[in-house]
C-alpha cells in the first residue's frame, strides 16, 4: 500500500512536469495590457514588454519561459516558487523593495489622469474631489491614490486597467489613473475617444517608484545581475532602440 | 440569407466575426479554454471522488480521531467560500510542496497550471463527495452487507462487489450535481489567472472590447457542457437503476 | 449525579469530555495561539474600519439577495409544478441557464457586458437611474439575486410537488379558491419542506459573494484583497477571512434551525 502510494506520487509529480534546471519562469500578468503585453487571438503573447523580454533573456543567455500569472497574485507567486522573475511593468518602490528584490529600471513613464472630455478635471486632490477615479489593485497607482485622493475622491478598484477604460468609456467613472503609456494606446481605440489626457500626476518617487524593473526574490542575487547584464546589453547594441522604435515615438527609458 | 440578417443587423457581422475560429477571431482561443476547462473538471471531479471514497468510508468505519477530522475537513470546505480555499491552496500547497522537496534534497518542482487547479478543485470537491458518498453508503440496506460478511467476504472485496454497485445508483443525483459544480468552479480559477474559458473569454473581451459577444459566447459553451452532462447523467443513472423501481 | 444534569449539559459531558476530543481540543487551541504569536497580525487594527464596511456589506448584500431571490423563485417554482405550457417552459429554460453558467460569467456579463452597451445610449447618462447604473453594487445585487432565484426555483418545484395532492384535492372540492388553497395550504407546506434544503442554499449564497470583489464592490473580501496588496502578507489575511465565513456559515445554520423549529411545530415527522 505505501509502495503503490509512493510510486503514484512519483508518477503524479512527473506527469506534472519537472523544470529543467536553468529555465526562467517569467512572470507576466494574465490581464491584457496593451501595447505592453497583450493576447493575441491565436494564443500568443505579444507587446513590446514582450519582445524587450525575449530581447534581454538572449542577451543574458536564459532560456526564459512565459509564464502567465494573475496580476493581484503575482508577488506572492514570485515568492512561493511558483515565477522565478516578474518582468509585469512593475514599479520598483520601496514598498514592494521590503519584499522582494528589482534589477535595473528597463522603462520609466510618467502616471497620467485621463478623464472624459466633456469634464474639466485637474490632476490634484482638489480637482478629483467629488469624483469617482477608477485604478487597478495592487498598482502603484492604487497606492498614490490611497494616500493623496481616498476620502474626497471614490476609488474603484479595478481587476485589470482594461476593466478600468470599460468603465471609464461607459462613463461609470469620472477618471482613471495609470501608466501614460498604456493609456494612450487606449486613447487611440475607437471607445477611447470618449476620453482625454488631463494630466500628469504630481510625482511622489516613493510611492511612484523609479521605473519598471524585474523582480526577483530576495537573495536571489545570481538572476538578478543576468537580467542587469542582459538590459544593458540590449542598452548598448540599439535591441532596445530598435524594438521601441517600432512601438512608440520617444525612448521611454526614462533617463 | 446571412448577408440578409448581417445587413439588417451590421453589429451582427462583427460578433461573428470576433467568434471566428482562425485568427483574428478569437474563437479557437475560447475552444481552447473551454478543452482546458473540462480537463481540469474531469481531473478535479475524479480526485474528489478518490478523496470522498477514502473520506465516506473513513467517517463511517473509522476511529474517533478519524471522524472528527474528516468532519472538520467537510466542515471547513463547505463553509469557506471556493475562492479563498483554491488562493489558500494554490500558493500554500506549491510553497509546502516546495518546502518539502527542498528539505528532502529534491529541486523544486513546477506543477503544471492544470495539476494545480485538479489538485485545488480535487480538495474541494472531496469534502462535497465524502457527504454524497456517506448518505449513499448509509442508505445500501444493511442485510446485503451482513449477508456478504456472513459469506466470509473480506472488507474490500464486500465493498467491491456489494457495497459499491449497490451505493451508485443512490449516489448518481448527487454526483451529477457535484460534477455541475466541478465544471462551474473552474471559472473561479480565472481569478487566479488559470488559462481557461473564463479567463480566456476576459482576455478576448478585453482585448476587443467586444464584452457582450464574448461573454454570451462563453455562458453558451458552458450550458452546452452543462446540458450534455445532464444527459449523460441520466443515461448512466438510467442503466445502474435497471431492474430497479422507479423512484 | 449525571441523571440530574440538564440534558444538555449531558450531551456537552458526553461529546467533548473524551479523551481524545479533550486532546483535539487541546491541539486546537495550542494551534490558535501559536498561530496569534508568530504569525504577523499587526495589520488589524489599521484596517479594522474597512473591515467592518466590508462585513456589513457582505451581509446586507447576502439578505438582500436571498429575499428577492427568493420571492423570485417562488413564482418560479410554482410555475413549473402548476403552470401552463407558457408559463413553465419560460420558468424551466430560466433555471436551466442560471444553474448551467457560472455566477462569476453572470456578473461579469452583466456588470461589463451591460456596460460596454452605455456608449452607444448616450441619452442614459441623463436619465434618473443614471446614478445607481454608475454604481457597482445594483450589479451585483441583480445578478446574486437572480442566481438564487434560479437555483430556488428549482428547489420549489420540488417543494410545491411533494405536497400530497390529496390535500390540494381535498381543499378545492371544500370550494377554497385557488389562491386560498396556495395561501394557506400549499405554500406554508412547501416552504417547510424546502426548509433544509434553503438553508444550505443560503450559504452556498454567502459562499458566492466574494465574487463581487472582481466588480469593484467593496465586500470583506476585497478588504481583505486590499490589505494584501498593501502589506505584502499573504497568508494571514485569508486565515482571517476564512474564519469570518465559517462564522457567519455558522450564524446562518442556527438562524435556519431556529426558523425549522417554528415550521415544524406541530408537525409529526
Amino acid at each position: 500500500m505505501k509502495k503503490l502510494a509512493l510510486m503514484a506520487t512519483a508518477a503524479f509529480l512527473a506527469a506534472s512536469g519537472m523544470a529543467a534546471a536553468d529555465q526562467v519562469r517569467v512572470g507576466i500578468a494574465a490581464e491584457p495590457y496593451p501595447p505592453f503585453a497583450s493576447p493575441d487571438a491565436a494564443g500568443n503573447w505579444v507587446g513590446w514588454e514582450i519582445e524587450i523580454i525575449d530581447a534581454i533573456c538572449e542577451a543574458a543567455g536564459l532560456d526564459c519561459v512565459l509564464t502567465p500569472t494573475a496580476w493581484d497574485g503575482i508577488i506572492p507567486a514570485l515568492i512561493s516558487g511558483r515565477i522565478d522573475t516578474i518582468m509585469a511593468s512593475m514599479s520598483i518602490t520601496e514598498d514592494r523593495l521590503q519584499t522582494i528584490d528589482f534589477s535595473e529600471p528597463y522603462y520609466n513613464t510618467p502616471t497620467a489622469i485621463v478623464g472624459r472630455r466633456d469634464m474639466d478635471i485637474e490632476p490634484t486632490p482638489e480637482g478629483l474631489a467629488g469624483l469617482v477615479l477608477g485604478v487597478q489593485v495592487a498598482t502603484i497607482h492604487q497606492t498614490y491614490a490611497q494616500t493623496y485622493f481616498e476620502g474626497a475622491t471614490e476609488l474603484r478598484p479595478y481587476q485589470t486597467q482594461d476593466e478600468a477604460n470599460q468603465d471609464l468609456a461607459a462613463g461609470r467613472i469620472d477618471a482613471t489613473q495609470a501608466d501614460s503609456l498604456a493609456m494612450e494606446d487606449f486613447l487611440e481605440t475607437p471607445e477611447g475617444q470618449c476620453c482625454e489626457i488631463k494630466g500628469f500626476v504630481a510625482n511622489d518617487p516613493a510611492i511612484l517608484g523609479r521605473g519598471a524593473g524585474a523582480g526577483v526574490r530576495k537573495g536571489d542575487d545570481e538572476l538578478r545581475e543576468a537580467i542587469n547584464a542582459g538590459i544593458a546589453a540590449i542598452l548598448e547594441n540599439g535591441v532596445y532602440d530598435e524594438i521601441t522604435a517600432r512601438y512608440f515615438a520617444t525612448s521611454i527609458y526614462g533617463n | 440569407m446571412l448577408d440578409w440578417l448581417y445587413s439588417v443587423w451590421p453589429a451582427l457581422e462583427v460578433s461573428v466575426n470576433h467568434l471566428s475560429l482562425q485568427p483574428p477571431g478569437w474563437g479557437g482561443n475560447l475552444l481552447r479554454g473551454a478543452w482546458a476547462s473540462l480537463q481540469i473538471a474531469v481531473g478535479a471531479f475524479l480526485l474528489g471522488l478518490v478523496i470522498g471514497t477514502f473520506g465516506a468510508l473513513g467517517k463511517l468505519n473509522g476511529g474517533p480521531v478519524a471522524r472528527d477530522l474528516l468532519a472538520v475537513y467537510t466542515t471547513v470546505v463547505r463553509a469557506v467560500p471556493e475562492l479563498i480555499l483554491i488562493l489558500i491552496l494554490y500558493y500554500a500547497g506549491t510553497d509546502l510542496l516546495n518546502q518539502a522537496l527542498r528539505a528532502m534534497g529534491y529541486r523544486p518542482v513546477e506543477i503544471s497550471g492544470v495539476v494545480a487547479g485538479i489538485a485545488v478543485l480535487g480538495v474541494v470537491q472531496g469534502a462535497y463527495a465524502t457527504e454524497v458518498l456517506r448518505g449513499a453508503i448509509q442508505s445500501v440496506p444493511r442485510g446485503q452487507i451482513e449477508a456478504a460478511r456472513a459469506f466470509g467476504m473480506g472488507a474490500v472485496l464486500t465493498f467491491r462487489r456489494v457495497t459499491f454497485p449497490a451505493m451508485l445508483p443512490l449516489a448518481l443525483p448527487g454526483l451529477s450535481n457535484l460534477w455541475l459544480i466541478a465544471t462551474k468552479d473552474t471559472a473561479l480559477l480565472a481569478i487566479v489567472g488559470f488559462s481557461e474559458l473564463t479567463l480566456e473569454t476576459r482576455q478576448a473581451a478585453g482585448a476587443t472590447r467586444a464584452y457582450f459577444t464574448f461573454f454570451l459566447a462563453a455562458g453558451a459553451l458552458y450550458l452546452l457542457m452543462t446540458l450534455v452532462s445532464g444527459r449523460v447523467f441520466g443515461w448512466i443513472e438510467a442503466r445502474y437503476r435497471r431492474g430497479q423501481v422507479a423512484p | 449525579m449525571s441523571s440530574t444534569m440538564n440534558p444538555a449539559l449531558r450531551r456537552i459531558a458526553d461529546e467533548v469530555l473524551v479523551p481524545h476530543r479533550l486532546v483535539m481540543v487541546a491541539v486546537a487551541i495550542g494551534v490558535v495561539i501559536w498561530a496569534a504569536m508568530s504569525m504577523r497580525w499587526h495589520w488589524i487594527p489599521r484596517y479594522s474600519d474597512l473591515a467592518i464596511q466590508g462585513i456589513w456589506r457582505t451581509l446586507w448584500l447576502l439578505g438582500l439577495s436571498v429575499l428577492i431571490g427568493f420571492t423570485l423563485a417562488v413564482p418560479l417554482g410554482l410555475a413549473q409544478a402548476a403552470g401552463p405550457r407558457f408559463l413553465a417552459a419560460p420558468a424551466r429554460a430560466f433555471c436551466t441557464v442560471i444553474r448551467g453558467t457560472p455566477l462569476l460569467l453572470q456578473l461579469w456579463l452583466i456588470y461589463f457586458g451591460l456596460g460596454s452597451l452605455f456608449p452607444q445610449f448616450p441619452w442614459i447618462r441623463e436619465s434618473e437611474l443614471w446614478p445607481y447604473l454608475r454604481q457597482a453594487w445594483p450589479y451585483a445585487l441583480l445578478a446574486l439575486s437572480l442566481s438564487f432565484a434560479g437555483y430556488e426555483g428549482e428547489v420549489m418545484r420540488g417543494a410545491f410537488k411533494s405536497v400530497p395532492h390529496g390535500q390540494l384535492e381535498a381543499a378545492r372540492s371544500m370550494g377554497m379558491s385557488r389562491f386560498a388553497i396556495l395561501r394557506r395550504i400549499w405554500l406554508p407546506q412547501a416552504l417547510q419542506r424546502a426548509l433544509p434544503t434553503l438553508g444550505g442554499e443560503t450559504v452556498l449564497q454567502m459562499k458566492a459573494t466574494p465574487l463581487v470583489a472582481t466588480i469593484t464592490v467593496i465586500d470583506i473580501y476585497a478588504v481583505a484583497s486590499r490589505v494584501r496588496q498593501d502589506t505584502f502578507i499573504i497568508y494571514e489575511p485569508l486565515l482571517l477571512l476564512a474564519l469570518i465565513y465559517m462564522v457567519i456559515a455558522g450564524m446562518i445554520a442556527l438562524a435556519f434551525k431556529l426558523l425549522e423549529r417554528h415550521f415544524n411545530r406541530g408537525i409529526v415527522v
